[in-house]
C-alpha cells in the first residue's frame, strides 16, 4: 500500500494532486491521509487520481509538524504502508524528516521523477546543477516530491472517506497571525513566473513586471540583490540561496544570469531572457532571448499577451 | 541561553560540479569549501545576536572529518564560543541528524538552530530529524526569531504566505533569509578563533538510511533563439505553438 499525506485545509492544491498521481504510478493501492475538515465530497474527488481511501483527522489543524508526524505514522500503521509520499513543499519539508526518524525509514527528499528500474530515485543536487539517484536502505521508504515534477492525471475511480482519530495529541505551536497576500500565486507552485533583477533600476518600476505577470496569470520573482536592497520581499528571491523553482515558463528581465541565480531556476522548462547586454550570461541558459531594454520590451510583451488571450476567446 | 548551531560545509557557489569514479562520487578536485550560507548568514549570526542581547553561549557542531576544521574555524571567527566536531564522514542526513541528537541529548540547549537546507544536497532534512529524535517542537524555514524568557517567537514561511508562531523552549528551528545579515569576520575574530575550543567527539554507532548510487548532469541547452524586440507577437506565438507553455 502507498500512503500519501496531503494538507486539504485550503482545498486540494495542485501539489496534492501531483502526489496522489505519483503514488498511483508507483503501482499498488493508494491511501491518503489528511488533516482538517475539508468536505467529504471534495476528498472523494481524489478517487479520480487513483486514491482508494482517504483517512481524515479533523482534530489536527496542521500547524505543528510534531502532530502531523503522529497522524501520518498512525495512518501508515493502519494501512501497512510500504511507501509514504509527501509534497516537498513547506509542510512536507517539516514533516517528512520527522517521519523518517520515527519510522526509521529512509527519505528521498525532493524527488523529481518516478523511481528508476534499480529502485533509486532522481533528485536535484547542487541546487539543480546536477542530479543524484538516491537508494533507500530500509524496508519502508518515504519520498517527498518536488512540486511541478509530474502533472496530475485522472485515471478514474472511486474512493471512500473515513474519519480517523490518530491520537496525535495537542499542538505545541501557537499561531499568532497569518499573512497571505490576496490572489497571489505561491511561487514554488507557479507554472509561469515573471522575474526581474537590478536592471529594473528601482522598486517603482515593478508595475511593468506585475502587469505582465497579471496578463499571463504568473507569479513574480526577483534576483537576490533586489530582495537584499528591499525592492521586493524576500520570499520572491530565487536562486541558490533563495527559492528553487521549476516552472514551465521563466521570464527573466534585467537579470544577468549569475551562476547562483541560474542554480535556482535551471529546472524551468522554458526560459525567456530580456537583457540590454547581448553578452549577459543568462542568454546561454535561455530558450528565447530578446536583446533589448526591459522598459520597452515588458509593456510590449504584456500587450502581445493580451492580444493573444483576446484572440483565444 | 545556550544555543547549538549546526553547521555544514558546502562547496563554494561558483564551484565546478563534476563527478568521478563512474559518476558515483562528487569530484572534490579544486573545490573550495565554505560554511553553508544558510547556516552561517542566518542561524549563526542570529544566535550571536541573541547571545549578545541576552547572554549565554553559542556552540557550533558539525559531523565531519579533520579536513572540515578550516570551515569550523571560519564559523568560530564569526563569533561562536566553541565547536564540536563529531569525527565521522557525513554519509546521509539521517546519520548526521542522529549523531547531533545523540550529542545534544541531556545537555540543556535552549535552542538548536540549522540553516534551512544545504546548498549541495538541498534536502532540508537535518533539523526535522533532530527535532523528532529529541522529541522537540520544530519550526521550519523561519525568517525571524526572537526569544523572551522561555517563549520563542518566529515568523515562518507557509504555502503562499507567512505566519507568526510561538513555541516554548527548547525547540529546533531552521533558519532562512530575513532573520539576520551576513557578518564578515574581522582580524580579531580570526585570531581568537585559533584558540577557541574545538572538541572532537567519537561518533555513535549508527547506520545511514540512504545512499546516492549515481549522479548525472542535465542535458546541455540548445542555443538561444533571438527574437526581435519589436515583435513580441512572434514570441507569444512561439511560446504557444512551439514551447507550448502558454
Ligand atoms: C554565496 C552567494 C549566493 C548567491 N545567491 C544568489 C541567489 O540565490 N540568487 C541570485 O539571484 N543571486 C545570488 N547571488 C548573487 C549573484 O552572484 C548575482 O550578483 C546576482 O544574481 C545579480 O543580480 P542581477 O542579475 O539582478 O543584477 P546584475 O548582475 O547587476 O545584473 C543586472 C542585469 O540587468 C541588465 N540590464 C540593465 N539595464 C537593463 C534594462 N534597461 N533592460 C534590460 N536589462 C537591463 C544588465 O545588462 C545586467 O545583465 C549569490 C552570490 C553569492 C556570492
Amino acid at each position: 500500500m502507498n500512503l500519501v499525506y496531503i494538507n486539504s485545509a485550503n482545498g486540494l492544491s495542485k501539489a496534492a494532486l501531483e502526489t496522489v498521481t505519483y503514488a498511483k504510478k508507483l503501482g499498488a493501492d493508494v491511501a491518503v491521509v489528511t488533516n482538517g475538515n475539508a468536505a467529504a465530497e471534495l476528498l472523494a474527488t481524489l478517487g479520480a487520481y487513483g486514491a482508494s481511501t482517504v483517512l481524515q483527522d479533523a482534530g489536527v489543524d496542521g500547524q505543528d509538524p510534531s502532530q502531523l508526524v503522529k497522524l501520518v505514522a498512525a495512518a501508515a500503521a493502519k494501512v501497512g504502508a510500504s511507501t509514504i509520499i509527501f509534497s516537498h513543499d513547506l509542510i512536507g519539508k517539516a514533516v517528512a524528516p520527522r517521519l523518517s526518524v520515527r519510522l526509521k525509514a529512509g527519505l528521498v527528499a525532493g524527488a523529481v521523477a518516478l523511481p528508476e528500474a534499480d529502485g533509486s530515485t532522481k533528485v536535484n543536487v547542487f541546487s539543480g546543477k546536477a542530479f543524484g539517484y538516491v537508494k533507500v536502505n530500509s524496508a519502508v521508504r518515504i519520498i517527498s516530491l518536488l512540486p511541478n515534477s509530474i502533472q496530475p492525471e485522472q485515471t478514474g475511480g472511486n474512493c471512500s472517506t473515513e474519519a480517523f482519530d490518530s491520537q496525535a495529541g495537542s499542538s505545541a505551536i501557537s499561531v499568532k497571525a497569518t499573512k497571505k497576500p490576496e490572489g497571489a500565486i505561491p511561487l514554488p507552485e507557479a507554472e509561469l513566473v515573471v522575474s526581474a533583477g537590478r536592471g529594473l533600476k528601482g522598486p517603482e518600476n515593478w508595475g511593468m513586471v506585475e502587469d505582465l505577470a497579471a496578463a499571463l496569470g504568473a507569479a513574480t520573482a526577483c534576483s537576490r540583490p533586489v530582495a537584499d536592497i528591499g525592492w521586493r520581499p524576500h520570499h520572491e528571491h530565487v536562486g541558490q540561496t533563495g527559492v528553487a523553482i521549476r516552472p514551465n515558463l521563466y521570464i527573466a528581465a534585467g537579470i544577468s544570469g549569475a551562476i547562483q541565480h541560474l542554480a535556482g531556476v535551471n529546472g524551468s522548462k522554458v526560459i525567456v531572457v530580456i537583457n540590454t547586454d547581448a553578452e549577459a550570461p543568462f542568454f546561454k541558459a535561455a530558450d528565447y532571448g530578446i536583446v533589448g531594454d526591459a522598459f520597452e520590451v515588458l509593456p510590449r510583451f504584456t500587450e502581445a499577451v493580451k492580444r493573444f488571450r483576446a484572440a483565444q476567446h | 541561553m545556550n544555543i547549538l548551531v549546526c553547521i555544514s560545509k558546502a562547496p563554494d557557489t561558483t564551484s565546478k560540479i563534476a563527478f568521478t569514479n563512474g559518476n558515483t562520487q562528487f569530484d572534490e578536485n579544486g573545490v573550495q569549501y565554505i560554511v553553508n550560507p544558510y547556516d552561517e548568514w542566518y542561524a549563526l549570526v542570529r544566535a550571536l545576536e541573541l547571545k549578545e542581547a541576552q547572554g549565554g553561549n553559542v556552540t557550533i557542531i558539525t559531523v565531519g572529518t579533520a579536513s572540515d576544521d578550516a570551515v569550523i574555524r571560519k564559523a568560530l571567527a564569526i563569533g561562536a564560543d566553541d565547536a564540536i566536531r563529531i569525527d565521522a564522514l557525513a554519509t546521509d542526513a539521517y546519520f548526521v541528524a542522529m549523531q547531533i541528537a545523540e550529542y545534544a541529548k541531556g545537555k540543556g540547549f535552549d535552542l538548536i538552530l540549522t540553516g534551512k537546507e544545504t546548498i549541495d544536497y538541498n534536502g532540508s532534512q537535518v533539523a526535522g530529524m533532530i527535532a523528532e529524535a529529541l522529541e522537540l517542537p520544530y519550526i521550519s524555514i523561519a525568517t525571524k526569531l526572537d526569544v523572551a524568557g522561555s517563549t520563542i517567537s518566529c515568523e515562518r514561511e507557509i504555502v503562499g504566505g507567512m505566519q507568526e508562531v510561538e513555541v516554548q523552549a527548547p525547540a529546533v528551528i531552521s533558519c532562512a533569509k530575513g532573520m539576520a545579515e551576513q557578518r564578515i569576520p574581522n582580524m580579531r575574530g580570526i585570531m581568537a578563533a585559533r584558540t577557541k575550543p574545538l572538541n572532537v567527539v567519537a561518533p555513535a554507532a549508527l547506520e545511514a538510511l540512504t545512499t546516492f548510487s549515481t549522479y548525472s548532469m542535465p542535458a546541455a541547452k540548445s542555443s538561444v533563439k533571438l527574437i526581435d524586440p519589436n515583435n513580441l507577437d512572434e514570441l507569444v506565438a512561439l511560446l504557444h505553438n512551439e514551447a507550448k507553455v502558454i
